[in-house]
Parts: C-alpha cells; sequence; structure tokens
C-alpha cells in the first residue's frame, strides 16, 4: 500500500494517455460483461437443467407429436421414476411481438417434476381447481402488469378451438418465483385436460416429455432404453438429457457462445495491445527515473513489481469500471424488445472470470515493459 | 560499519572497462583510494576521466571489471545485486547534477522515497521527512512539486532526500553543476555544515575549483591516475 501513492502519481503524469487507456478497457470489459450475460440468456436453461432429467421428443423433430399413451410406458421402464408431457401452444397475447411460452401441463406432476418453479400454497390449490386456470413467471406477469384472478385471451396461432373460435381465455390463478437465479420465470403453464377437451385437432398427442430418472449416472443408459421402447413405431423417439437438449435448442440460433468468445478475445487482443503500448511508452520515458529508484536501493525485482503493479492499476480501473457498467446495464433486464433474452443477468461465475482477467490483462500487458525495467542497469539508466 | 583504521572506503587496483563496439576503454585503469571516516573529498579532473565512475564503484551503482572496493570493511564488489541494493539504501547518500527528483512527487515524497525501503509507518516516515527537510531550510517547501522549485530548491530537495535514511557517506556528483554561484553557494554550506556539524563522510566529483577549496582534501583523477595536484 505504501506504494500507492507513487504509482498513482505516475498513472496520473500523462492525464490524457491514461485515460484514454483506462476508457478503452472499459470498453473491452464492458463487452465482455454484457455479452457474457447475453451468452447466459443463449444458454438459458443448460445450467440450471436437472441432471436427473430428460427430455423425450419425437425424433424426426420437436414439431412432430408424440402420443399421450408414451407416458405410462416410459414410466414402467426400468429407471424412469416419472414423466410428464408439454406442447407447444404458440398463442398470442394482444400482438405477435409479444412472445412467451405457452404449455398445458398437468398441474400436479409438472409442479414435481420441476420444483424450481415456486407457488404459493393458496395458488397451487387454486391450479389444481380451477379448469380454465394458468400460472405464469414472475417475469411475464410484471412485464403485461398481470396480477392473479386477471384473465387473459390468448390468441391461438396452432390450436383452433372446437367451436372454431381461436381465442383461448385463462384464468391468471398463480405467480411462480424462482427458485434460483437462472429459473426461467417467463412460461405461462395452463391444465392440460382443459387443453385437451375444447382443441379441435390433436386429440391424445403432446409435444415432448420430460422424464425424471432414479441415477443421474444412468441417463444415457435409460435415453437408450426409452429411444428403444418406441423403436419402429409410427412415432420413434429421441431422449436426451435436458442440458444437451436445451443446448442444441440453442444451437438452432447460432453458437453464440463461440461468437461471444470470439468478439472478447479480439477486444481483450486489441486492448493487450493498447495497454502494453502505454506502458511501454511510460518506462521508455522513465528510464532516468527508474536508475534513480535502483539507486536509491529498490532492488532489480522491485522495480519490475512496481512497472506490474502499476499495468495492473490500470487494467484495474478500467476493467472494474467496465465490469461495474456491464453489472448495471445488465440490471435493467433483457434488452429485447420481443423479450426473446428471458433470463438475462451477470452470472457471478463471468464476474470472476471477469476479475482474473483484469490482473492477467494488467500482467501481460506490463510483462514486457515491466523485464525492460528489470534488466535496467543503474549507472546506465542514470547516464540517459 | 566501523574501521579499526578509521578508513571507511578502500578502493584497490580498481578499473573499468567499458565497450564501445569492438574497442575496450580501460576508465580507471588500477586506481588506489582510501578516504578516512568524516572526510570530505573532492573528486577533481578532465571530462571522461572516470571520476563519475569512481563515485559509482564506491556507490555500489556499478560493478568494478577488476580490483576491489571496500565501504565500512565490506567487500561490495562480491555482493549480489539484492544484496547490494538493500546496502546502497542502508548506507549511500546520493546527490546528483540534475537533481533526478520524480516530477510527479511533491518534496516531501520526493525525500520519502527511500524510507519507502524501510519498515518505518507512515506517521514516521514523515516525521524523519521533516527533519530532513528542516536540516535543508525547506520545511515550508515540502508540498511544492519539482517545477515549482528554483534549480537550488531541487538540489536541497535531492540533499535531503540523500540524508534522510542517516546513511553512511554522501556521494555527490558535480552537486552545483547546473547552478548559479548564489545557490552553489548555498549547497556548498550545507554540505560542509553536514560535514562539520553531524560528521558525514563526503565524496564530491566537480569540476569546479571554487567548490572543491570547500573539500577538506581534494584529488585529481587523470588517465586512471589519482593525485593530490592536477598534472601540468
Amino acid at each position: 500500500m505504501k506504494y500507492l501513492h507513487l504509482l498513482w502519481r505516475n498513472l496520473t503524469r500523462k492525464k490524457l494517455r491514461t485515460v484514454l487507456t483506462v476508457l478503452a478497457i472499459l470498453v473491452a470489459f464492458l463487452l465482455f460483461g454484457y455479452l457474457s450475460a447475453v451468452r447466459q440468456a443463449f444458454n438459458m436453461g443448460i445450467e440450471v437443467a436437472g441432471a436427473d432429467r430428460l427430455i423425450v421428443r419425437h425424433k424426426v423433430s420437436i414439431i412432430q407429436f408424440l402420443p399421450i399413451s408414451y407416458e405410462r410406458r416410459m414410466e414402467q421402464i426400468e429407471g424412469v421414476a416419472d414423466a410428464v408431457h408439454q406442447t407447444w401452444f404458440g398463442g398470442v397475447y394482444q400482438e405477435p411481438k409479444n412472445f412467451f411460452a405457452q404449455m398445458p401441463v398437468e398441474p400436479v406432476e409438472f409442479l414435481e417434476m420441476y420444483p424450481e418453479y415456486v407457488l404459493e400454497p393458496p395458488e397451487y390449490e387454486a391450479f389444481l381447481n380451477t379448469r380454465t386456470g394458468a400460472i405464469t413467471g414472475v417475469t411475464t406477469a410484471e412485464r403485461f402488469g398481470w396480477k392473479v384472478g386477471d384473465r387473459i385471451p390468448i390468441e391461438a396461432t396452432i390450436w383452433s378451438k372446437k367451436d372454431g373460435t381461436r381465442t383461448w381465455e385463462f384464468d391468471l390463478v398463480g405467480i411462480y418465483e424462482g427458485a434460483e437465479k437462472g429459473t426461467d420465470t417467463t412460461g405461462f403453464f395452463f391444465r392440460y385436460d382443459y387443453f385437451d377437451e375444447a382443441r379441435a385437432w390433436g386429440e391424445g398427442n403432446v409435444g415432448w416429455y420430460t422424464v425424471r430418472i432414479d441415477d443421474p449416472d444412468r441417463a444415457a443408459e435409460i435415453a437408450e432404453a426409452i429411444d428403444r421402447e418406441f423403436a419402429n413405431s409410427p412415432a420413434e423417439t429421441k431422449a436426451e438429457p435436458e442440458g444437451a437438449f436445451m443446448q442444441g435448442f440453442a444451437k438452432q440460433i447460432g453458437d453464440v457462445a463461440a461468437i461471444v468468445t470470439a468478439i472478447v478475445t479480439m477486444a481483450f487482443f486489441t486492448m493487450l495491445l493498447v495497454t502494453g503500448n502505454t506502458m511501454a511508452q511510460s518506462v521508455r520515458e522513465r528510464i532516468g527515473e527508474l536508475g534513480v529508484l535502483k539507486a536509491l536501493g529498490f532492488t532489480h525485482r522491485g522495480v519490475l513489481g512496481l512497472v506490474l503493479a502499476e499495468s495492473c492499476l490500470i487494467a484495474v480501473l478500467g476493467g472494474a469500471l467496465g465490469l461495474a457498467l456491464a453489472a448495471w446495464l445488465v440490471s435493467f433486464g433483457d434488452p429485447t424488445p420481443t423479450a426473446s433474452l428471458p433470463i438475462f443477468y451477470f452470472p457471478a461465475r463471468d464476474v470472476v472470470i471477469g476479475v482474473v482477467l483484469i490482473f492477467l490483462l494488467g500482467l501481460a500487458a506490463g510483462f514486457f515493459p515491466a523485464l525492460r525495467a528489470l534488466r535496467l542497469q543503474t549507472a546506465d539508466a542514470l547516464r540517459r | 560499519m566501523s574501521e579499526s583504521n578509521n578508513v571507511l572506503v578502500r578502493v584497490h587496483d580498481v578499473d573499468k572497462v567499458f565497450r564501445r563496439g569492438s574497442e575496450e576503454v580501460h576508465v580507471l585503469g588500477g586506481a588506489h583510494l582510501e578516504m578516512p571516516d568524516g572526510e570530505f573529498l573532492a573528486l577533481m579532473g578532465p571530462s571522461g576521466s572516470g571520476k563519475s565512475t569512481l563515485l559509482n564503484l564506491i556507490g555500489g551503482l556499478d560493478r568494478p571489471s577488476e580490483g576491489t572496493v571496500e565501504v565500512g570493511g565490506l567487500r561490495i564488489d562480491r555482493l549480489s545485486d539484492r544484496k547490494l541494493a538493500g546496502w546502497r539504501a542502508r548506507h549511500i547518500g546520493l546527490v546528483f547534477q540534475f537533481y533526478n527528483l520524480l516530477p510527479v512527487l511533491t518534496a516531501e515524497r520526493n525525500v520519502e522515497l527511500p524510507l519507502l525501503l524501510t519498515h518505518l509507518s507512515r506517521a514516521e516516515r514523515r516525521k524523519h521527512v521533516a527533519a530532513a527537510l528542516g536540516v535543508v531550510g525547506l520545511k515550508d517547501r515540502s508540498q511544492h512539486y519539482p517545477r515549482q522549485l528554483s534549480g537550488g530548491e531541487q538540489q536541497r530537495v535531492g540533499i535531503a532526500r540523500a540524508i534522510v535514511t542517516d546513511p553512511t557517506i554522501l556521494l555527490c556528483d558535480e552537486p552545483t553543476g547546473d547552478l548559479d554561484r548564489t545557490s552553489s553557494d548555498e549547497i556548498l554550506n550545507l554540505l560542509s555544515a553536514l560535514n562539520e556539524e553531524q560528521g558525514k563522510t563526503i565524496m564530491m566529483v566537480t569540476h569546479d575549483p571554487h567548490a572543491a577549496a570547500r573539500a577538506s582534501r581534494t584529488l585529481y583523477l587523470d588517465k586512471g591516475k589519482l593525485a593530490t595536484e592536477p598534472e601540468e
């Protein structure tokens, strides 16, 4: 700490240069922080996916249906604890840009399968007792200003009703919270019995199954057993761990993680050059002063440490401000007008990575200038 | 640091070789010097005679190519770089021709620099700095930056920085070389006072006979030979 004043005064020696360098680093870390949230959003569900859950869909595509009779058959397979189904409803609330996922489910089984959706007991009871009842996550409720008791009309794009109309009306009986930070709280779930009886077609078919297994270590083996059970049938299945399913879903858009990594790597490489250049210039201008420090008794390593510390201090200033700014911007939530990124936050893991990157950038940028300072011979430096 | 026969600095058969391309230049050519504790020695000689090189060798800023350098009974030419730096911090006070103050630090912070290498607390460091600035008469200018001080004042700050650790020996490389006569006299008065009143051992390299006259002994260095009289 006693050297902090010296480090700080050296940094403020060329204020404009330091400010520009700090700003450049700030932008790189702002980019890193914000894109971390974007990457997290695209990995939606992968990290919070249950290790003990498999997703079973039609072998051809997820838009092909599976018979509801598969549920019981799957539950008889050794290692399967439970199976619940969901179906993509794809309705529109007021206008198409108000996108959110809606699915008919069996309330009891579904909420047992997904304990991360936390409902108050009275709301849970209301869901079981209200045929047109629906629950939604807190994010969607806040987005549209819904409260329990509201009647929500949703215009179907796939599922017309037997009476020929397309407007489905639901009674909002509960608003669920996420048990953990990455839990998707944008979903809208309503009762399958209401849906199945009222829909004009597709009766007895569902979109996909979520299967809970007894032993996550046997996931591959059980998935194979499920697929084998339905092999050579009109609706063959593809079973896979929930995380893998989510990942495949995210990759339909593109390998966002790879794109983000590429952008951030380029930004950091540029930063390395900018900061390295600043430090190299700074050391070059101060050869005589570094010589004086050595003459006064600072060791070669001590001077090396001072240069590295100075480089790290620049990186910390820019990096901390960049990460803080990113966290602030991310706190405003999903930046897309269609609310396409329901899980949008700055993951703690990436904050830690950011901090490590700050110091790596500082050390890497200061390495060659510090080496030069280390090798400087005292008498030679004083002669300059 | 004590010597039984009162000799503080003993330079024996010292040479320093510099390379200029393929050519080797022998600067000192086997110089001998003994300097008693408490002496104020002036070292004169033509440019390039090796005065500053000898000063650097005694201060442990450079190493001899040949010969030995002993200060306070310690062979400093044998010390590792790290030990030599530590030794310098404890025993050597350096005063430079162009002051060599850090422009980004105030006078107080410049004087404090050598104390950063000690285990003193900030309060203790400030006390030592105030005392050193008091000795050079610049207590009231402690918060001024070098650019806000005259040449003479900057050199006094340089002297305060040199004495703040209470070193064994003060090595001054043309301390008045960049100053006008009045400022030069102030600096020489200060060095004389440090020598006479505080018993500091001082070695001063100078081109100025007027400055050398203030020393208790003057040696002339030319072609590697130290003499009490200049060569004709």
